[in-house]
């Protein structure tokens, strides 16, 4: 089940378990930094590598429309898109997921305009947490690409049948080559059989779908929708574990940790900022500091749980993230401080550091700075930005 | 770890040089690495560049790349003061240049190496570029990477007749700085 390593970026990586995955249709519209996904898998096609229907389409509301209708009667699809792009496709959004069509979409996550920004930061993703899609925000080119290939299998699960979106941070995941490990297509084929589902467009047994719901009915359809947003939390784990057992790398479901066990300090982020936080968690523990990471993998479902199981004994955390709800705080720090709220255990102090703006490079020594941040007993404001 | 920035401009292969390093180091020493470009538009002629970290092990680090162990200077008219930025003492400096003499004072502690790779490209390629030979000319004054793995990295990453053509420019621009085949 192993199979070859390459040297690739994120958006090839993207591109190269697209293929494994074998989708039916394509629909998708080139905005970087996300192109050089849908370039690669255009060449696929060309080269007969990838047999797919690859629809040319006019706009990114067209490239979910298209994966919609794709979906509906029964067939693997997949976009790709990013920053004002998945903007565009909000409207489709809540169509595909209230529609239940378990599309898999990869976001390259870049700043919103104005002013105009091509670099990357979470606001596009995270102002659209309640479109009802889950939302997963990878770490590095390698957990890109089998997150695409676990998406599927967690996507077109029966208890779940909701839309997925990848998020990769722009150019820092997108267009940073690194050491791949590719899956071999036998074991991607044995590991994900191809989509089935009762609900179709089909002559044979047609049904309703897409339909009007009105006051009567139209809540029972949230609440379901609700229950499976809810029901993808085990359904991450089981496909994550069996994805262990096919292909030998293991991922830790919602969150993963670092030196949570014992840490007073805990710095909470997502995305490949997480991977800047390591070897500074790692100097300072040499130097005796019992600082740790907590890395959130997945936005929706939210991780509540998990989140205060690893913060239950901190005395002092900070959310990092790349994202402001103007007029007041970061939208993951609300989330953080929600899920703690439901507990008895709560940090004596909880900031909130917004960085990565626009593209805003956080280093190691700003990484090390919110630590003392975190350390230090000033009270200083919550919401701080780096 | 090791940090190395490639100048180039646009169309000069700054980027395919730290990609193809990138290649030799991973798949053919088993080692790790990150390769980047200067973020955002790309532009034929503009000054570009070309990022790569190297380690033992896996590299999570994705912030920008402020302190390095060499630098490669493909276009001697980007040669500027910000060129050394975070050059370290002990530091490597090449630079492809048909001048003897740098027009620029290098800072202390820096070794430099002038290497006449366009033309080298001219005569091994037909075409003016740099690329392949300043990578000839690390592995000859460096131990950033082996001969052999860029030739494997060649062979794997290029196609008809670049393969031999840039394969032998490599050999070439190794042998001519004094390296020795192992």
């Amino acid at each position: 089940m192993h199979g070859q390593k390459a040297f690739l970026s994120g958006n090839e990586a993207v591109a190269a378990g697209v293929r494994l995955a074998r989708p039916h249709v394509i629909a998708a519209y080139p905005i970087t930094p996300q192109t050089t996904v849908i370039e690669r898998l255009a060449e696929m096609v060309e080269d007969a590598s990838l047999k797919t229907e690859y629809l040319h389409v006019e706009s990114e509301h067209s490239a979910l429309s298209a994966c919609i209708g794709a979906s509906a009667v029964g067939a693997r699809t997949f976009t790709a898109t990013s920053s004002q792009g998945l903007l565009y496709m909000a409207e489709c959004l809540h169509y595909a997921s209230g529609g239940r069509f378990p599309v898999v979409m990869m976001n390259a996550n870049r700043s919103l305009a104005l002013p105009w920004n091509i670099y990357g930061d979470q606001r596009d993703s995270l102002s659209l947490l309640d479109c009802g899609w889950i939302q997963a925000y990878a770490e590095d080119a390698q957990e890109s690409l089998d997150l695409i290939i676990q998406a599927y299998a967690i996507a077109e699960h029966p208890d779940v049948l909701t839309p997925l979106m990848i998020n990769l941070d722009g150019f820092v995941i997108t267009h940073t080559y690194e050491l791949v490990s590719l899956p071999s297509q036998e074991g991607v084929d044995a590991f994900l059989p191809p989509f089935q589902t009762v609900n179709k467009m089909d002559l044979d047994h047609p049904m309703s779908l897409a339909f009007t719901a009105g006051p009567a009915y139209n809540q029972a359809f949230k609440q379901l929708q609700h229950q499976a947003l809810l029901s993808a939390s085990k359904v991450i784990l089981d496909i994550e574990e069996r994805f262990g057992q096919f292909f030998g790398r293991n991922y830790s479901g919602l969150i993963e940790t670092m030196h949570c066990e014992d840490a007073e300090f805990i710095l909470v982020t997502l995305g490949s900022v997480a991977g800047t936080v390591r070897p500074v968690v790692e100097r300072l523990r040499s130097l005796g500091e019992r600082v740790g990471l907590v890395r959130i993998r997945y936005m929706r479902p939210f991780p509540d749980l998990e989140i205060r199981k690893a913060l239950a004994g901190a005395k002092a955390v900070g959310v990092l993230e790349k994202d402001i709800s103007f007029g007041y705080e970061g939208t993951v720090f609300t989330n953080v401080n929600s899920a703690l709220s439901r507990s008895n255990v709560k940090p004596s102090r909880l900031l909130n550091f917004i960085g990565g703006l626009g593209g805003k490079d956080i280093s190691a020594a700003d990484i090390e700075h919110l630590f003392l941040r975190l350390k230090s007993t000033d009270d200083g404001e919550t919401v701080a930005f780096i | 770890m090791l940090e190395i920035r490639f100048h180039g401009r646009g169309g000069q292969g700054a980027f395919t040089a730290a990609r193809l390093l990138g290649v030799a180091v991973t798949l053919f020493e088993n080692r790790h690495a990150l390769a980047f470009p200067s973020f955002g538009p790309e532009r034929r002629g503009s000054p570009v560049l070309g990022f790569i970290r190297i380690d033992d092990r896996k590299i999570s680090d994705r912030s920008s790349i402020t302190r390095c162990d060499v630098v490669v200077v493909l276009d001697d008219t980007l040669l500027e003061p910000q060129v050394f930025n975070g050059l370290q003492a002990g530091g490597l400096l090449l630079v492809n240049t048909d001048h003897k003499k740098l027009p620029i004072s290098i800072p202390d502690q820096v070794r430099t190496v002038l290497v006449d790779a366009t033309a080298l490209g001219r005569q091994y390629l037909g075409r003016p570029i740099a690329n392949t030979a300043m990578l000839g000319a690390l592995a000859a004054l460096s131990e950033v990477v082996t001969l052999q793995s860029l030739l494997a990295a060649v062979r794997r990453e290029m196609k008809g007749s670049s393969v031999g053509k840039n394969a032998e420019l490599l050999e070439v621009t190794f042998r001519s700085l004094g390296g020795q085949i192992t």
